[in-house]
C-alpha cells in the first residue's frame, strides 16, 4: 500500500502512499499510522500522518533506517473495518465579530453568505490529519464552491476558536495564532485540552465532524 | 512550599525549564521541545550530581540574574556563558562545567552567552515543576509544560524541593568548539530545485537571521530557485529539516517547530550537528555539506560516544 519509502534524514522514515488528496489515500495513511502506533515499538519516537505521507521518527541512539524500514515492510495492517472513528458535532456562531473574513469569501467567491453557510452546515466532513499546532484538525472536504485561498497577508494572531476555510479544507485554531485561514466563525468548546493528557484532541485523523450554526446567545450560554 | 528558593530578579530573554522532551504526539500538533543542545543539557546534570535527563533551566543569549534563599546548594553552567556569582560585596567570576556553591542570600547573574545562542543551570536538587506527558520542557507556544508552559519571568520564586545530599565539587575541561559547515542529507523535494539552486545550497554561504528561535532558524543568502512548485500537500516534519518557502530563502525546523509543514524540503542537518547548529547566532555564516545516510549514521555514533566520554569524566 505505501509506495515508496525513503529515509528523511538520518532519524525519520518517508512513507509515500501518493501524490493526491483524497479520503481513500489518507484512510490507508491511518490504517498504518493506527497499525504501528498498536505496535508500541521501541526505538519509534512519534509518527505524523498527514493527507498522503507518514513520517516516521525514531532514537538513532536504538534504530537505524534499515531496521525501521524493515519492521514497516513486514508489518500487521489492521482492516478498515476495525478503525474506530468518533462522530462529533461542533458549534459555530457566525455572529459578525467572529466571522472576520465573510466579506472577503462573498466577494472572491461570488455568492452570498447564506449560501455560504448553506452549504457549510450540516455536511459531513473527514479528519484527514491533526497538527500544525496542537490539536488543530485538518477537515475535508469542502463544496466546490467554498474552495478559497490563503489571505494574501496571514494575520499576527487569529482568535482562539475562529473556524476557518482554505481550499478543500475547513479548520479550526486550537488557540490564539498566527494563521491565513478566512474566518467564518468561533467555536465555544474546547478542541484541544492539554490537562487530558490521554485524549488531548477532541478531533482525530478518521473522525468524522458535522458543524452546527448556533446564535450569539446559544454561545454565551454555552456549557459543556 | 519549600524553603529553598531561588528569586528572578532579572528574568532574561527566553529563559524556561527544559529536560529530554516529549515523544509520541507529533500526532496531534505537538513538538518534541527538549533542551536545544543536547550534549550541554547532560553535562550539565552531571556536574551537580543528577540523573543526565533531569529538568534544567535554559537560557538564550542574556540569562537570568537569580538571588538564592535556603540551605547550601550546587548548581553548574554549561555552554559558553559569561556569569558571577555575588555574596555579600563579594563578587566572584564563573566557569563554565565546574561546580559551585551557593549560600542563603546569593546571588548568581547570568550575564550573557558568548557568541553562542543557549546555555544552561542546572542545581544539585530538583525544582518543584509540572510534568506534562512526563517531560517538564516549556513549550511556549502551546502553553504546555513547566511554568504554565511560559517563560520564567521577573520577581517569580522557583522552589526547590529537593536537595542532593553529596555537594562534592565536580569539573570538567571543556570547550565548545564552532562549525561552518552543517553536514545535511538530500531532502524529498531536492529536485523541485533548479540546478543552479542545488549548486548555491551546497557552495554558498549562508548568514542566520535575527528571525531565529526555538521554532526555527531562518537563513539568508543567495535565493535558491524552485522550478517544481513552491507548496508541497502539507506533511510532517522533524527536526532539523531545510524547507524553502517561495521567496528561496530557507528555514530549518528547530526543536518547538510546527508539526506539520507545506514548503519543500531541500535537506535535513544531520543528527550530529544538531546542537552545533542551535548555537550559532545570528550573523554567522553557514555553508551545507552532503553526505550519505551511512556516513551520517556512523557521525553520529561517533558524536554519541563523544558525549558518553565527557559525561565518564565527571
Amino acid at each position: 500500500m505505501i509506495k515508496n519509502i525513503s529515509n528523511l534524514g538520518d532519524a525519520a522514515l518517508y512513507c509515500d502512499f501518493g501524490n493526491e488528496v483524497n479520503k481513500e489515500i489518507n484512510s490507508k495513511v491511518i490504517r498504518y499510522f493506527k497499525s504501528i502506533q498498536k505496535q508500541n515499538i521501541d526505538g519509534i519516537n512519534n509518527l505524523t500522518p498527514s493527507y498522503n505521507k507518514l513520517i516516521i521518527s525514531f532514537d538513532l541512539r536504538k534504530k537505524n533506517f534499515q531496521d525501521i524500514k524493515k519492521l514497516i515492510e513486514n508489518l500487521d495492517i489492521i482492516n478498515e473495518d476495525k478503525i474506530k472513528s468518533n462522530k462529533i458535532k461542533i458549534p459555530v456562531c457566525c455572529d459578525e465579530n467572529f466571522c472576520l473574513d465573510i466579506n472577503r469569501l462573498e466577494e472572491k467567491l461570488k455568492i452570498t453568505r447564506d449560501k455560504i453557510y448553506e452549504k457549510f452546515f450540516g455536511k459531513e466532513f473527514f479528519c484527514y490529519m491533526t497538527g500544525f499546532i496542537a490539536g488543530m484538525p485538518f477537515l475535508g472536504d469542502l463544496d466546490n464552491e467554498l474552495r478559497a485561498k490563503r489571505l494574501e497577508t496571514p494575520r499576527v494572531k487569529v482568535p482562539k476558536g475562529s473556524v476557518g476555510l482554505t481550499e478543500q479544507f475547513a479548520n479550526i485554531y486550537t488557540f490564539e495564532s498566527p494563521g491565513g485561514w478566512n474566518i467564518i466563525g468561533n467555536t465555544p468548546i474546547i478542541i484541544f485540552d492539554s490537562s487530558k493528557e490521554n485524549n488531548p484532541n477532541l478531533v482525530n485523523p478518521g473522525d468524522e465532524v458535522i458543524f452546527e450554526q448556533i446564535t450569539r446567545d446559544q454561545y454565551n450560554n454555552y456549557n459543556e | 512550599m519549600s524553603k529553598n528558593y531561588f528569586e528572578i530578579k532579572r528574568a532574561g530573554i527566553n529563559t524556561t525549564f527544559q529536560d529530554r522532551g516529549r515523544n509520541n504526539l507529533y500526532h496531534i500538533g505537538i513538538p518534541f521541545s527538549g533542551a536545544m543542545d543536547d550534549r550541554n543539557f547532560k553535562i550539565s546534570n552531571k556536574l551537580v550530581g543528577n540523573e543526565i535527563n533531569f529538568p534544567v533551566i535554559e537560557f538564550a543569549y542574556q540569562g537570568p540574574c537569580l538571588k538564592y534563599f535556603g540551605d547550601n546548594i550546587n548548581f553548574a553552567i554549561t555552554g559558553d556563558v559569561k556569569f558571577v556569582i555575588k555574596k555579600n560585596d563579594k563578587i566572584i567570576e564563573g566557569n563554565c562545567y565546574q561546580s559551585f556553591t551557593l549560600q542563603n542570600e546569593d546571588k548568581l547573574d547570568i550575564i550573557s552567552t558568548n557568541k553562542s545562542v543557549y546555555g544552561y543551570l542546572a542545581i544539585s536538587g530538583e525544582f518543584n515543576l509540572e510534568y506534562q506527558w512526563s517531560s517538564c520542557s516549556t513549550n511556549t507556544k502551546a502553553n504546555i509544560g513547566a511554568n504554565k508552559g511560559k517563560k520564567i519571568e521577573v520577581s517569580q520564586k522557583l522552589y526547590i524541593s529537593k536537595i542532593n545530599k553529596d555537594l562534592s565539587d565536580k569539573k570538567l575541561n571543556y570547550i565548545n568548539t564552532r562549525i561552518e559547515n552543517i553536514r545535511v542529507i538530500k531532502g524529498t523535494n531536492f529536485d523541485y530545485f533548479s540546478e543552479e539552486g542545488k549548486n548555491i545550497f551546497f557552495e554558498k554561504e549562508f548568514v542566520v537571521s535575527k528571525l531565529s528561535d526555538r521554532m526555527g532558524m531562518r537563513l539568508e543568502g543567495p535565493k535558491i530557485e524552485n522550478i517544481i512548485d513552491t507548496n508541497i500537500k502539507s506533511e510532517g516534519l522533524i527536526k532539523g529539516v531545510i524547507q524553502v518557502p517561495a521567496d528561496g530563502n530557507p528555514i530549518i525546523m528547530l526543536s518547538d517547530h510546527g508539526t506539520i509543514g507545506g514548503y519543500p524540503k531541500i535537506g535535513v542537518v544531520i543528527s550530529a550537528d544538531y546542537d552545533k547548529l542551535v548555537q550559532m547566532t545570528p550573523g554567522s555564516k553557514i555553508k551545507f555539506k552532503e553526505v550519505e545516510l551511512d556516513s551520517a549514521e556512523t557521525l553520529f555514533k561517533l558524536y554519541e560516544l563523544e558525549t558518553q566520554n565527557l559525561i565518564s569524566q565527571i
